[in-house]
């Protein structure tokens, strides 16, 4: 009986170790989550327009049905990346999240404080590899440091009624993201 | 022999207790550092690299992306004040007001996230849309028949879950929850 109770003891114990390292693993197995649900629509370092999510089909669950959506998968390898958006009369944001979907920040048309949110985007080393100078020249240049080489710009723009769709989705139609040239 | 069954056994409660609770947590939503007020959820960690293991999980099974810190906060709730699961067959009532934010929006989605279809398609409100009472508080009728006012319609499904998203908000990480964070109260009006 007490060996049968350390047994059962030892199956609870890495039943635990069992636990955790399935719910670390989850994220970088999962299939069909955000990255891999948006990778086959979207060409890398281009914005693509995500279409708006409806009763049959949404690209994702819990998107917000009031914004306009637009997408950048961006790739850091070869080359920092310059993105830039109008923004609209209402209200505009562009997240970024890495490759596991994890958001790692996100600017709002006021914090931005122009007609147009402008910044580039590079990894950590990139950042380091800048140019003193340059860095002084360019003072109000916002730059945002990717922690992974990829992941995903996600810019929305709402539509404050279901009329002004149309509009905020021609909005995001001129946004850009660019490798930089070397 | 013994040794054999004894840690065929202990494998075998490991595999069952250590998969079950997984499917469990994830399941039943059992992330760190929510905030409730009232009926209302919200995870202000899920839009930082903060996100704690259980909701990274979860978001990565369920394939949604949560809203950026520094964009916004989604408040969730799946059930009324009295703690009533929603009843798509019922009439809910949301009144009140929200805290303080630039625009927010209410969203009605079954329990996977889709939106739910209707005869009029409309699947939430914004902040702009809604008509106000002269105090400006608001009042929102959810329920699967048609309304004067603000009607947001269920589509008669049984479980529905609402979204209300913060956008450019102070409402965070940093924010005591109390008399700051007004959230509207939700209330079953009646049952045919």
């Amino acid at each position: 009986m007490i060996r049968f109770l350390l047994w059962l003891l030892g199956g609870v114990l890495l039943g635990g170790v069992v636990h955790l390292a399935t719910v670390l693993l989850l994220p970088t197995m999962a299939a069909k989550d955000a990255y891999s649900r948006l990778a086959p629509l979207t060409p890398v370092n281009k914005v693509v327009p995500v279409p708006a999510p409806s009763p049959d089909k949404a690209t994702m669950p819990f998107m917000d049905p009031a914004f306009a959506m637009a997408v950048c998968r961006y790739d850091l390898t070869d080359a920092p990346l310059k993105f830039s958006v109008p923004i609209s009369q209402a209200y505009t944001s562009v997240s970024f999240y890495t490759r596991s979907d994890i958001a790692y920040y996100a600017i709002n048309d006021r914090a931005a404080g122009r007609r147009v949110i402008e910044l580039d985007l590079m990894t950590t080393d990139q950042h380091n590899d800048l140019p003193d100078n340059e860095e002084i020249t360019a003072a109000d240049r916002l730059i945002v440091e990717s922690p992974t080489n990829t992941g995903l710009i996600v810019i929305k723009a709402l539509a404050a009624e279901p009329g002004l769709l149309a509009s905020a989705q021609n909005l995001l139609a001129s946004a850009k993201c660019q490798p930089q040239p070397q | 022999m013994r040794l054999l069954l004894g840690s065929l056994f202990a494998f075998a409660a490991a595999a069952l207790i250590g998969l079950g609770a997984t499917w469990f947590a994830l399941n039943e939503g059992i992330a760190y550092g929510g905030i409730s007020i009232g009926a209302w959820t919200a995870w202000p960690r899920n839009g930082t690299p903060g996100i704690d293991p259980y909701a990274r999980a979860m978001v990565a099974r369920s394939g949604e992306l949560p809203v950026g810190s520094g964009d916004g906060i989604t408040f969730y709730a799946r059930a009324d004040d009295a703690e009533r699961p929603f009843d798509g067959r019922c009439d809910v009532a949301l009144s009140g007001t929200t805290p303080q934010a630039r625009f927010w929006t209410l969203t009605l989605y079954d329990p996977e996230g889709k939106l739910v279809a209707n005869s009029v398609q409309r699947h939430g409100f914004t902040s702009q849309e809604i008509i106000r009472s002269a105090s400006g508080t608001f009042e929102i009728i959810i329920g699967p028949r048609a309304r004067p006012g603000n009607w947001l319609p269920t589509g008669g499904i049984e479980r529905y879950v609402l979204a209300l998203r913060l956008y450019d908000t102070p409402v965070g990480l940093a924010t005591r929850y109390g008399r700051d964070t007004p959230m509207p109260t939700i209330s079953q009006k009646g049952c045919p």
